[in-house]
């Protein structure tokens, strides 16, 4: 099986992030960077996948600047094969749908595809539907949310758990899947998965390489634009008391102050 | 005045709450049209409350279709080009999302994602857990919002309500087919990010039996019940009700963490409540950190007794 994994580098969730005030994108030098955990679980079922049916290879995608690099290096220490970065000056600021069909023109550079994984939602964005916008793009059918994800054959089928119950959904390959954080735990890189990874392909690509017009992508052409940002004061902390056997009374004695009982 | 497309989120003959906050929102951009996709006879039930709302006219398309959310996008990207709406509204859900996704791929729209407030300029984004508030605007006509749950107050408004049948276009590309659904009930309590009060737990609550101190504090309160991502891992509670990065955002007036560290991620999801409380047995939990009112003890002894209390005071 072919299998294409996209990733994308986050700022991490442990770090406190930012708005950068000039042109209101995210701060990336503000915050650390890593691979977005959720990516971490689709990489894991690209590679269980790959495990279980020989001669298969798993193909990371991503999209982003330069230091994006390092997340692709985590997903190839865990024990992807190669990995295709478009990084283009161009990309900054560009919006969903843009970014949607820049995706999906690198993954069209990658020949006959069985299988599309990726996390179910960035940690930083508020889209969260991205893997289904490049199903769209490109045609395929797209299974989101993956609680367990079987492939059988040519036929795909994936438990869907959302908060809003479960729906059993298949189909025949080639899809998209994007998988929940309850599918598996990410296996950590090896020592050996790390030394490997180092010398794994990983291609670089520019918008031109890809086949995408400049003025396709960016903050100038985006569909949409943020017009301000402020950052809002961080809540303080109010009284703390140790529970004297009376904890429970204080409590309700508070909320009656603030007439929330 | 210009039409905005609200899509109408349904289960069993019922509105879903959100459906009623869109079509409030709806009001500032132009006149709502409710645009109801489902089986047969699933638009009868639905009338009365969506006129009650402001709906000037209702669109119904009715499918039994397998096709994976794709009936829902193929109606309403029709609609946008038939109708030229000033917008698109759709609650954010899981399916929410992805359908606003695939409709602004389909018609070539901005997409203003997960936005606490929309007005003719744009959308208001709460963005990183609420420590960044950013304003967005669309240079598209027809921009797509999916608009986050409880984040606009409902009003009751007078709508003609208006029947008009719409076809459901063939799909282009291939979908994924339903094969089986089981919705989750709601049960007794309220909707988490519909409650005015969420009582939450985390790790420190130790078992799946023993939640039951969390549920006792929160039905004394007419409360939901929360969790933390810990607390669901561990399979202490069902992951519909997580709080948090990866869970639910919401912003109660008063918000109850007990046995919750308070990480980050946590933080995220509920960090723009008006009150919170914490008990916790450690003083350095940094959940105090953001807790207008903390109790430094154990929650199977405070919480049982806050519960005696407010139910001493309800009687
Ligand atoms: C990408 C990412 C996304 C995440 N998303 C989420 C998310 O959506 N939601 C979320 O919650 N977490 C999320 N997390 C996990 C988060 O980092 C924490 O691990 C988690 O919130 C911890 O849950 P907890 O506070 O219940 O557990 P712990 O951190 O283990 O805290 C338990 C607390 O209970 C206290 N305690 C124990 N016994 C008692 C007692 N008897 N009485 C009183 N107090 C007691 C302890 O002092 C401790 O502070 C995410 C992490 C990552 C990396």
């Amino acid at each position: 099986m072919n299998i294409v994994v996209l990733v994308k580098q986050v700022p991490d969730t442990y770090s406190e992030r930012k708005l950068s005030s000039g042109d209101h994108t995210l701060d990336r030098d503000a915050t650390d960077a890593v691979l977005d955990e959720i990516d971490e679980r689709a990489v894991e079922s690209a590679l269980q996948l790959k495990e279980a049916n020989d001669g298969s290879e798993v193909t990371v995608v991503a999209m982003g600047p330069d230091r994006a690099t390092d997340a692709i290096r985590k997903a190839l220490s865990m024990g992807a094969d190669k990995a295709v970065h478009l990084s283009d000056e161009a990309l900054h600021g560009s919006c969903a749908v843009q970014t949607t069909k820049a995706l999906a023109k690198v993954i069209g550079t990658l020949g006959e595809v069985d299988l599309i994984l990726a996390g179910n939602e960035a940690s930083d964005g508020r889209i969260g539907a991205i893997p289904a916008m490049v199903a769209d793009v490109l045609g395929l059918p797209s299974l989101t949310h993956a609680r367990e994800l079987t492939v059988d054959g040519s036929t795909v089928t994936v438990r869907r758990e959302t908060d809003d119950g479960v729906t059993v959904l298949s189909t025949e390959l080639p899809a998209v899947v994007s998988v929940n954080e309850k599918i598996n735990e990410p296996r950590y890189p090896s020592f050996k998965g790390i030394m490997a990874a180092k010398k794994k392909p990983v291609t670089t690509l520019t918008l031109a390489d890809a086949g995408i017009d400049a003025s396709e992508v960016g903050l100038a052409s985006a569909l949409t634009t943020v017009t301000s940002s402020q950052p809002k004061p961080p809540k303080s902390g109010g009284e703390k008391v140790e529970d004297e056997g009376d904890g429970g009374a204080k409590i309700a004695q508070f909320l009656v102050g603030q007439k929330l009982i | 005045m210009a039409e905005v497309l609200v899509l109408v989120d349904h289960l069993d003959g019922e509105i879903k709450k959100s459906t009623f906050e869109l079509l409030t929102a709806a009001r500032a951009l132009g006149e709502p049209s409710a645009v109801v996709v489902g089986p047969a006879g699933s638009a009868g039930k639905l009338s009365e409350g969506l006129k009650a709302h402001g709906a000037a006219k209702i669109y119904i398309a009715e499918t039994d279709s397998s096709d994976f959310l794709t009936p829902q996008v193929s109606v309403l990207a029709s609609l946008v080009e038939s109708k030229d709406p000033a917008a698109v509204l759709i609650g954010v859900s899981a399916d929410g999302k992805e359908i606003a996704g695939r409709l602004a791929i389909k018609t070539n729209s901005a997409l203003l994602g997960d936005v606490v407030g929309v007005s003719p300029e744009g959308g208001t984004h709460s963005v990183f857990g609420g420590a960044f508030i950013a304003e967005a605007k669309a240079n598209t006509g027809h921009p797509v919002f999916t608009l986050r749950p409880g984040s606009v107050e409902v009003e009751q408004a007078d709508g003609a309500g208006a029947e008009e049948t719409v076809e459901v276009p063939a799909a282009s590309g291939r979908s994924a087919t339903v094969q089986s659904r089981e919705p989750v009930t709601g049960g007794d309590r309220p909707e988490l990010t519909e409650a005015s009060v969420i009582v939450s737990g985390g790790r420190g609550v130790g078992s799946a039996e023993q939640f039951s101190v969390v549920e006792g504090l929160a039905d004394s309160l007419g409360a939901a019940v929360g969790a933390s991502r810990a607390a669901v891992d561990s399979g202490f509670y069902p992951h519909q009700f997580q709080v948090g990065q990866t869970g639910k955002t919401v912003s109660p007036q008063l918000y109850i963490a007990l046995g919750i560290s308070g990480a980050i991620q946590h933080r995220a999801g509920m960090q723009t409540s008006k009150t919170i409380i914490a008990v916790n047995k450690d003083p350095e939990a940094p959940i105090f950190e953001i807790a207008d009112f903390g109790v430094v003890g154990d929650l199977f002894k405070v919480a049982p007794q806050l519960q005696e209390e407010v139910t001493k005071r309800k009687n």
